[in-house]
């Protein structure tokens, strides 16, 4: 598509902003895939229509304002980046406009404080913890009440009790012969709302011959932070990342989101003396399920008795990754019986905070979510991304769980159904 | 009351459009070089509020143009400027399918593939997939009487729509057709697809369904040059088979293709694409003759598909070709052009003598079977007078399909694009008899003014 975007003057990010644009010819096979899209039908909700608007803001015809309510709806899920046949970055598209406009744009008291209250909380375990404790203790007395929906959704996502994390030791041996050392992010939230999928990542990895080295000086991806437009609490999140991975071969994640916004830092350091180390660590990233397929799984004893489970595809999995048939192909060695649900493309309406901001949209495409995995008849749910499962498993009534925790429970010997029934 | 007024008592906020960032996105249709900014767009969700907004303007004087998905090549969708855009999106519901009479009654909102979806557990399918079937509405596939690859074997969407209610440019609803083949009376719902809109919404659609073929059989034959390619095609269908496709991309395309999608499609000149279908023995027995015939076709390198996984990626790469084109280039234009099959190869040798000549790169993906041509001229919009030359290129190949005894148009339509070549094709008492259609259905003009009909034609010029 034809721009007239002023590149010279918006820098390294206006580069990738425009290239963006100009990969866009507008031939709308990103539609059928767009969660907002398919739920709004209009076309300033879908990825072309977007592109659109962005265009009309950096060439300076349509005021950033006006273009915000539908840009702000975007999940960045990048199912459009999937679709797309001409190859348009749309993630890096939204992302650096996130980046560039947040300074420029216009937020009430009450919402710019939620939200920084929010970026400067979640990615830090140690602030996120005694609040999330605070909430699930309110949550009964809570629920009753006419909550502004700010402190609705956030609520509605906290489990009923919050499981407690223990101290890690600083090194996991490999169970036999050593394949490989990597070290693990450890994520936000996730240590906090479920450190079972960390202890559950562990053990596969050990299971599977690899060393796991816990580097003490990592943070938080810092994803949270880049796709709100922060770009100096991103950047601060990174640095320390860049750092603390400096010596592994490999950082292994297992939050979709996390991988994705680690694979980002090239764009987040885009111009800066970092860029070339955030290549390098962006390179060294792999999901769980990449990593024990690129080093050989050695798979679980099969389940004490057939299971059928339903493979839920994370956005910052599939789409931003790339990575749909590793959890597959670990999952059917494992001896599960692996189910298809309809639209896997589509986003369950987790993305990051979204649901915190636009509860309604993210309500609906999570019902959606559920009665899709539902009717695939299948016991089990099982995702790569904490997000989601906390997404899903408020709207579905079948246990989901994370895939390496589905594995080590088979590692344990343990029948999952029985287990996640406990 | 104003217009706008009226409408807004007819449409709650958020389903009657009017600001400056609810309407730019709808200013281009799938052909960005053209852009027109509507007053309104309107979203409705019944038909009865698709006939207000259609007398509305017709009280008012004000254009409009029914909108689906926008995947419009030739500008078909391009609202008016300072007209009204009904987008029926949200009138996507399919209100019956009835798998006994194989028939199924859409909203014209549904999306092509969709269709489909639903009849599946009945073993039927609806039969025209254009490429853009995905996300393609059946409404934008009658107004263009849209075709696709399967089109060589099953016909156009003209020989699928049995029925039609339509809202005329004044407002009168009709039905036409009904919901068997065996029509009664005259051929009307036949005559309103692929008028592009000019005759006004269509509001339901009654559509043909069809059994799923029981077997596929799909190969790909690669060769050293389009005319290699372009002559199988020939022997094929002198040997008397009758695919249900054949398909042929050239080198643009298929390394575009490949890059989009991994279809695994062979490096070569040119590739050729041929579906048999129909039932097992059949198909095996037309297997054997269509083998033995590419082997002697001098095809430098053959593959099957080996089951439905390997049948996709090959259609989904032919299929994503046009958008994948976009990597190639910054910009593009999509042509249409129809020769007979007969000249196939000629015509490809002049448009790449074409190509030449102007210095821009065409890539040729195309539905060789029924001659149907869909060069892509490549442009970067960017440099001054690109846009120019490859709209120049691009008419050029247009009159060598009306010399060589074609058309202007096999499946995307004329909309804005083409117009100007209208009087190329049809005699002056051609157009004026489409005009005289045109203003007995729409004295004011308004449906989808501006698009098909040359201004000559208009009775402007």
């Amino acid at each position: 598509m034809q721009h007239r975007i002023p590149v010279e003057t918006l820098g390294k990010e206006g580069e990738v902003m425009a290239h963006a644009i100009e990969a866009c010819v507008h031939c709308g096979f990103c539609l059928p895939t767009c969660p907002t899209y398919v739920v709004l039908q209009e076309e300033m909700d879908s990825p072309r229509g977007r592109i659109f608007l962005m265009k009309e803001v950096l060439e300076g015809n349509l005021p950033l304002e006006e273009a915000l309510p539908y840009l702000d709806r975007c999940l960045a899920c990048q199912a459009c980046v999937t679709a797309c046949p001409s190859g348009v970055p749309y993630g890096e598209l939204i992302a650096a406009f996130r980046l560039h406009t947040e300074e420029k744009r216009h937020r009430y008291p009450l919402e710019r404080a939620f939200r920084l209250a929010l970026l400067r909380t979640l990615p830090h375990p140690e602030r996120f913890r005694p609040l999330a404790a605070l909430g699930v203790g309110l949550k009964p007395l809570l629920k009753p009440l006419p909550l502004p929906k700010a402190l609705r959704a956030p609520l509605e996502l906290l489990p009923e009790r919050l499981p407690k994390e223990a101290p890690y030791p600083e090194v996991y041996p490999a169970k036999g012969e050593r394949k490989a050392r990597v070290g693990l992010l450890l994520g936000c939230a996730q240590r906090v709302l479920r450190p079972s999928i960390n202890e559950a990542t562990l053990r596969v990895l050990q299971e599977n011959g690899v060393e796991v080295v816990l580097l003490r000086e990592q943070a938080c991806c810092g994803a949270l932070n880049l796709h709100a437009g922060d770009k100096e609490g991103a950047r601060a999140l990174a640095r320390q990342n860049l750092k603390a991975f400096r010596e592994v071969e490999y950082v292994v994640t297992n939050a979709a989101g996390c991988g994705s916004g680690m694979k980002e830092y090239p764009l987040l350091f885009l111009g800066e003396p970092e860029e070339e180390e955030a290549r390098r660590l962006a390179a060294k990233v792999k999901d769980l399920t990449v990593i024990l397929e690129a080093l050989g799984f050695t798979p679980p004893p099969p389940p004490p008795r057939p299971l059928r489970v339903a493979y839920h595809d994370a956005c910052h999995l599939a789409h931003a990754q790339g990575v749909r048939e590793a959890p597959r192909r670990l999952l059917k060695a494992a001896g599960v019986e692996v189910l298809e649900p309809k639209e896997w493309e589509l986003c369950c309406g987790s993305a990051g905070t979204y649901n915190l901001f636009q509860p309604e949209i993210a309500a609906a495409l999570g019902q959606r979510k559920a009665a899709n995995l539902k009717a695939t008849g299948a016991e089990l749910v099982v995702t790569g991304n904490i997000g989601c499962l906390t997404q899903i498993q408020a709207h579905l009534d079948l246990p989901v769980l994370h895939t390496a925790e589905l594995l080590a429970l088979l590692y344990a010997g343990k029948d999952p159904l029985l287990e996640t029934l406990a | 009351m104003g217009f706008l007024e009226e409408l807004r008592a007819l449409f709650p906020p958020g389903r009657l459009l009017t600001k400056e960032a609810e309407l730019a996105p709808y200013e281009s249709d799938a052909l960005t070089a053209y852009r027109k900014r509507p007053l309104a767009v309107v979203l409705p969700q019944r038909k009865e509020e698709v006939v207000e907004a259609v007398r509305l303007c017709h009280r008012h004087g004000v254009p409009f143009v029914a909108r689906g998905s926008g995947t419009s090549l030739s500008g078909g969708s391009l609202p008016v400027e300072g007209g009204l855009v009904i987008a029926l999106n949200r009138m996507n519901r399919i209100l019956r399918l009835d798998p006994k009479a194989r028939i199924a009654v859409v909203e014209p909102g549904v999306v092509n593939l969709e269709v489909s979806r639903a009849a599946a557990p009945y073993g039927l399918y609806y039969a025209p997939d254009p490429s853009s079937q995905p996300i393609s509405t059946i409404g934008g596939n009658v107004a263009f009487n849209s075709g696709g690859a399967h089109c060589l074997k099953y016909g156009m969407t003209a020989n699928h729509v049995l029925g039609l209610e339509v809202v005329t440019p004044e407002g009168e609803v009709v039905r036409l057709g009904g919901e068997g083949l065996e029509g009664v009376g005259p051929d009307l719902h036949g005559f309103f697809v692929g008028t592009e809109g000019l005759l006004g919404v269509a509001l339901e659609v009654t559509l043909r369904l069809l059994p799923k073929p029981e077997a596929y059989h799909t190969l790909l034959a690669a060769y050293g040059s389009l005319e290699a390619a372009g002559e199988t095609v020939s022997r094929i269908l002198r040997q008397g088979l009758l695919p249900g496709a054949i398909e042929i991309m050239d080198r643009l395309a298929i390394e575009a293709a490949e890059a989009a999608v991994k279809a695994g499609y062979p490096r070569a000149e040119a590739l050729l694409i041929v579906e048999l279908e129909g039932p097992r023995e059949e198909v095996a027995e037309e297997a054997r003759v269509l083998e033995a015939l590419i082997r002697e076709s001098g095809a430098q390198e053959v593959r099957v598909a080996r089951d439905e996984a390997e049948r996709q990626a090959i259609w989904k790469g032919r299929k994503a070709a046009f958008s994948a084109v976009g990597r190639l280039s910054p910009d593009y234009i999509v042509q249409d052009g129809v020769v007979p099959r007969s000249r196939l190869a000629e015509a490809l040798r002049e448009i790449g003598r074409l190509s030449q000549a102007y210095g821009l790169r065409v890539a040729n993906v195309f539905h060789a079977g029924d001659g149907n041509l869909h060069p892509l001229v490549l442009y970067d919009g960017k440099k001054p007078g690109e846009l120019e030359r490859a709209e120049a290129l691009a008419g050029e190949i247009l009159r060598l399909c009306i010399q060589l005894g074609g058309s202007l148009t096999g499946e995307h339509g004329i909309g804005v694009e083409k117009k100007a070549y209208m009087p190329e094709m049809f005699a002056k008492e051609d157009l004026e008899a489409m005009e005289r259609v045109k203003r007995a259905l729409d004295p004011k003009g308004l449906a989808n003014r501006g698009k098909v009909l040359p201004e000559v034609a208009h009775g402007r010029g």
